[in-house]
């Protein structure tokens, strides 16, 4: 047999042909299968391979102060995110970028956790600084994954002054993403949100809606180029806020406050509940927050001592001491158990004997027969002992209740301490194991006893003093609905009284006197001077405050404030002249008199500066008058 | 030149159906240079295959004027020094481009080459040589003895490098030459059977099945084989079942990965994956009628692999479409098919072998390079003839189209 005759190699031909014909027909088979009947899923494919859709975050809804003037802006920052990718690679690029960019161990681990997870890009840095930016752009090629996006970078301007009341932004946390409060439509990760103040409060109006854009990229992840063709979405910028604050007070108190004291002060307009400024001390800059905090400054705020994240105004509870004597005195007369104009039966002598206990004056050496506006002007105890006795334990705590002394006032803030006042009987019971005494009273009656305010809390109830008797909830920002106030039932005979009280105590031969002695206002106010857990030891000095109200001599109070000095010791000493220090301040500019950084009498005294108008202000006859 | 065109005269359409491919190999690298991020080497890498083209075509007209009888003569030593260089690439070969961990190049200091191209040609010259000179055909597994030790030799030095892809050119290679020699299909099918076996062996009842269809055949078989060739089958087939497990944990991960990712892509798809599902994005993409050429956007993006060289027909996939898939592919069908038709034609045995070696290898290259691209093989690093990137391998595959012609032409 010959294997190479025609007809034998003719076969084997045939069969070669039939080879070529199956292996050929297996290709186009399988083209067929590939590119005609399952194309279109290969297509969308192809697609989300190199088109990326990537955040635009919408710029946040400017804070104003009342005037208009900018208290919390965005200023054009830079992004640097990455794009997934598998994790060695994602290492290897985060690496290379952390000897450019501030990039802790800590962080490169959880932007690869987060990579992991989710699968999506992720934010490495909110908040790079031009320089590290300028780098990684001219050497693209070397950061495959890595796109650089300018993003609104928050400011505030205020910076420290403002801090507790606008709040700061952060990334949204886990957590938050989790809760109800923010809705998976709105949010995402890598947000930037309020976490604080103002920024917190109203986070859903500030809040814009995000965003989106589609970006080409090449298979090693460097940008060809914006996508174009298919529909973008640039988001909504959020929804601006206007606030009642005074930028310019705001930042007048932060310089008056003592650097090394903590405290809190709060100013409101009586007209409207307004916050007009409010500052907490000690403080911090909020634009340190932004873009994510170093580790270093947020273990300074979190170790030190002096809690400066502590929203003081309207978190700190303080015994409100004597301040708290007004509320006595207005719920007396507001129940119609004294008149302005009468004496107490018993004078002081220093103290004055209840039941089977002697209760003190503050000051032993007495303070004779009071009537409301002397009593008021000499803090006298023993009067408001009589007061108390009058009123009843009862009605007492009925009635502090009703004006809100065991609630919140109901500021548009995130957080708000409530006030801690016996509601009823049964608070002692509760808390303190036994049924209280009508002695309980006494102390209730002078600001003592279970009894701790926030100086907001103390701030609104003057406010009441300084109007009708009624307390709007002090707010924050413009145009929008709060809670209902309270008021008391006063005649304006009666508030008459009561301020007539507090003149005396910053009219010539009050306490308060020199320190808030102004040129152009009057100023009415009540020290208070609250033991804390270390005075009573002898370990520290007492808390001082000073809550009071100013305004053009004659007229209506337009100013209402509280100041409360951490152991300041003295409320005349230490609180009263920042009270008036603020409220001259606020009023000179509201009136258009040029502002002077020397303002009370006693600071014309210390500095030499001649004060022609005190002997006009106060005539010598009206301090012969106690 | 009328020489030239007498040469041509033989298959008036091969030749061209070769420079049509050429010239469309051209294109498409062309279009693979296109992309948004430019490369300055790939960029230019049409006008140098156009060159090398320019010179494969002066080779072709030199050699076709070369007497047949010089291609018998040159056929051992040829496949001598081809094996020598092969085994010298184990030494001083050096990685090129895309495959940098591949021994299988040689460099000259102003050339590189693949000696392996050379030793596909040499061998088939030198098996064509043998078998054409046997006197009876090759009826049994021990006829197959010599044929598997020259092409085995070649073989097992490119598996050193490690080049599979080249290795599977060579098998080609023996089985259609055999083929040609006159092997019974039935026992070529049993030299393949230990293959089969080491595959089936990962589910013992199939292989079972298997085994028992096997020596069924045998016996069936039996007139046609040695009792001992029949038992050597049969070990054969237990020794692969045997190994098979052994064999696959010897493996390394990358190599495991190939395979696994080869059943499935999804398996790893940021990792060895990769390259299949981006190419099968591709093709897939490109639908009937395609992206239109230098349009693809997974190519410009630069999401396909090696997309000048081994995977340049995912870029005809996803530029032309199912249309020029199949169109390509029928082109290459022709071709092929002429290669069968001259040797059909062929009076001399030698000439037949050698288009049919030539046959065997090109078939190999076209259907696991293209196969490749939509999954329907394992990822081998193995160029598509003529249309693939890289100077010498398109020389080395025009020197073979001038060997077939010269040999087809000696009638």
């Amino acid at each position: 047999m010959n294997v190479f005759h025609p007809h034998s190699k003719r076969v084997r031909a045939h069969v070669a042909y039939a080879m070529l014909a199956v292996v050929m027909g297996v290709l186009v088979a399988g083209f067929f299968r590939v590119q005609v009947l399952r194309s279109s899923s290969w297509e969308l494919r192809a697609e989300s391979n190199r088109i990326r859709r990537l955040p635009v975050p919408a710029p946040r809804g400017t804070i104003y102060d009342r005037d208009g003037r900018i208290l919390a802006d965005n200023v054009p920052g830079y992004a640097i995110t990455l794009l997934p990718m598998p994790r060695d690679s994602a290492r290897a690029v985060l690496d290379r970028l952390a000897d450019h960019v501030d990039l802790s161990e800590e962080r490169i681990e959880r932007v690869l956790a987060t990579l992991g997870r989710f699968g999506r890009e992720v934010v490495v840095d909110p908040d790079a600084d031009f320089e590290s930016v300028s780098v990684i752009e001219e050497r693209r090629g070397f950061f495959p994954g890595i796109y650089v996006e300018m993003r609104p970078r928050r400011r505030y301007v205020l910076g420290n002054a403002a801090a507790h009341v606008l709040g700061y932004v952060g990334e949204i946390t886990a957590e938050e993403l989790a809760s109800p409060d923010y809705l998976n439509d709105r949010y995402d990760r890598g947000m930037t949100v309020g976490k604080l103040g103002v920024e917190r409060q109203y986070e859903g109006r500030l809040q814009g809606r995000q965003g989106w854009k589609y970006v080409e990229f090449d298979a090693r992840g460097r940008i060809v180029g914006d996508f174009s063709g298919v529909r973008t979405d640039p988001g909504e910028p959020g929804e601006d806020i206007h606030l009642y604050l005074d930028y310019e007070l705001q930042d007048y108190i932060h310089s008056i406050f003592p650097d090394t004291l903590s405290g809190a002060v709060v100013v409101l307009d009586p007209a409207d509940g307004a916050v007009l400024a409010m500052y907490s001390a000690p403080t911090y800059d909020p634009n340190d927050f932004v873009g994510g905090i170093d580790d270093d400054i947020w273990r300074g705020l979190t170790v030190n001592e002096g809690r400066p994240m502590f929203n003081r105004p309207v978190l700190g509870l303080y015994p409100p001491a004597s301040t708290w004597k007004l509320a006595s005195a207005g719920i007396g007369l507001d129940l119609g158990v004294i008149t302005p104009d009468e004496y107490m039966p018993d004078p002081c002598t220093g103290g004055w004997q209840f039941g089977n206990r002697y209760f003190r004056c503050w000051d032993a050496r007495g303070h004779g027969f009071n009537n409301l506006s002397e009593a008021i002007g000499n803090s006298c105890d023993v009067y408001f002992y009589q007061l108390g006795v009058r009123i009843g334990l009862d009605r007492l705590l009925d009635r502090s209740t009703d004006i809100g002394f065991s609630q919140r006032c109901g500021i548009d803030l995130p957080q708000e301490s409530q006030g801690v006042f016996p509601e009823s009987r049964d608070f002692w019971r509760r808390t303190f194991g036994y049924a209280p005494t009508e002695g309980e009273t006494l102390s209730l009656s002078i600001g003592q006893g279970p009894n701790s305010q926030t100086p907001l809390k103390m701030a609104q109830f003057y406010v009441a003093l300084a109007r009708d008797g009624s307390a709007p909830a002090p707010r924050i920002a413009k145009e929008i609905e709060l809670e209902e106030g309270w008021e008391l039932n006063l005649t304006p005979e009666h508030l008459e009284a009561l301020r007539d009280g507090l003149r005396y105590v910053t009219a010539p031969g009050g306490t308060a006197h020199f320190g808030t002695a102004l040129e152009h206002w009057e100023v009415l106010g009540k020290t208070g001077t609250g033991q804390n857990s270390l005075s009573v030891q002898g370990l520290a000095e007492d808390h001082a405050w000073f809550t009071g109200m100013a305004g053009p001599p004659g007229g209506a109070p337009e100013v209402v404030i509280a100041v409360l000095v951490e152991y300041g010791a003295s409320g005349s000493a230490m609180a009263a002249p920042i009270m008036a220090k603020a409220a001259d301040f606020y009023l000179r500019r509201k009136h258009g008199i040029p502002t002077d950084t020397i303002q009370t009498y006693l600071e014309h005294l210390l500095a030499g500066v001649p004060a022609p108008w005190y002997r006009e202000r106060f005539p010598p006859e009206a301090a012969t008058r106690r | 030149m009328r020489r030239l065109l007498r040469v041509w005269s033989v298959d008036p359409w091969f030749v061209p159906g070769v420079v049509l491919l050429t010239l469309f190999g051209i294109a498409m690298i062309y279009s693979a240079g296109e992309v948004h991020v430019p490369n300055p080497v790939t960029d230019t890498a049409w006008i140098r295959q156009a060159v090398w083209f320019a010179l494969a075509l002066i080779a072709f007209t030199l050699l076709t004027r070369v007497p047949a009888r010089w291609l018998e003569w040159v056929a051992a030593p040829s496949y001598v020094v081809s094996v020598v260089l092969l085994a010298a690439t184990l030494v001083v070969g050096t990685g090129a481009g895309t495959a940098a961990g591949v021994r299988s190049w040689i460099d000259l200091g102003f050339i590189r080459f693949q000696p392996s191209e050379v030793a596909k040609l040499a061998t088939i010259l030198a098996l064509a040589r043998f078998l054409a000179q046997r006197e009876r055909p090759l009826s049994s597994l021990r006829d197959f003895l010599v044929p598997a030790a020259l092409v085995g030799l070649p073989v097992v030095l490119v598996l050193l490098q490690p080049d599979l892809g080249t290795a599977m050119a060579f098998v080609g290679i023996l089985f259609a030459m055999l083929f040609w020699a006159g092997a019974p299909i039935a026992l070529l099918l049993l030299v393949l059977s230990p293959v089969a076996a080491l595959v089936l062996a990962f589910d013992i009842t199939i292989w079972s099945w298997y085994i028992v269809g096997l020596i069924g055949f045998l016996y069936l078989y039996r007139y046609r084989l040695f009792l001992a060739e029949s038992v050597a089958v049969v070990l054969a087939n237990f020794a692969a079942g045997t190994i098979a497990r052994p064999l696959w944990s010897s493996l390394a991960e990358y190599q495991r990965n190939r395979i696994l990712v080869f059943l499935d892509p999804e398996v790893d798809p940021r990792g060895a994956g990769y390259q299949l599902i981006q190419s099968m994005v591709a093709v897939g993409s490109g639908g009937l009628t395609g992206q239109g050429f230098t349009m693809g956007p997974q190519k410009r993006f630069d999401f396909l692999p090696e997309q000048h060289t081994d995977f340049i027909f995912s870029v005809v996939g996803e530029e032309l479409g199912f249309r020029g898939t199949v169109l390509a592919i029928a082109v290459f069908a022709y071709v092929l098919s002429r290669l069968v038709k001259m040797a059909d034609d062929a009076s001399d045995p030698f000439a037949g072998l050698v288009l049919l070696g030539i046959f065997g290898a090109w078939l190999v290259h076209v259907f696991v390079n293209i196969g490749m691209t939509i999954g329907l093989v394992p990822i081998t690093g193995i160029p598509l003839p003529f249309v693939s990137y890289g100077g010498t391998f398109l020389f080395m595959s025009w020197v073979a189209v001038a060997i077939a012609v010269r040999v087809a032409h000696e009638r």
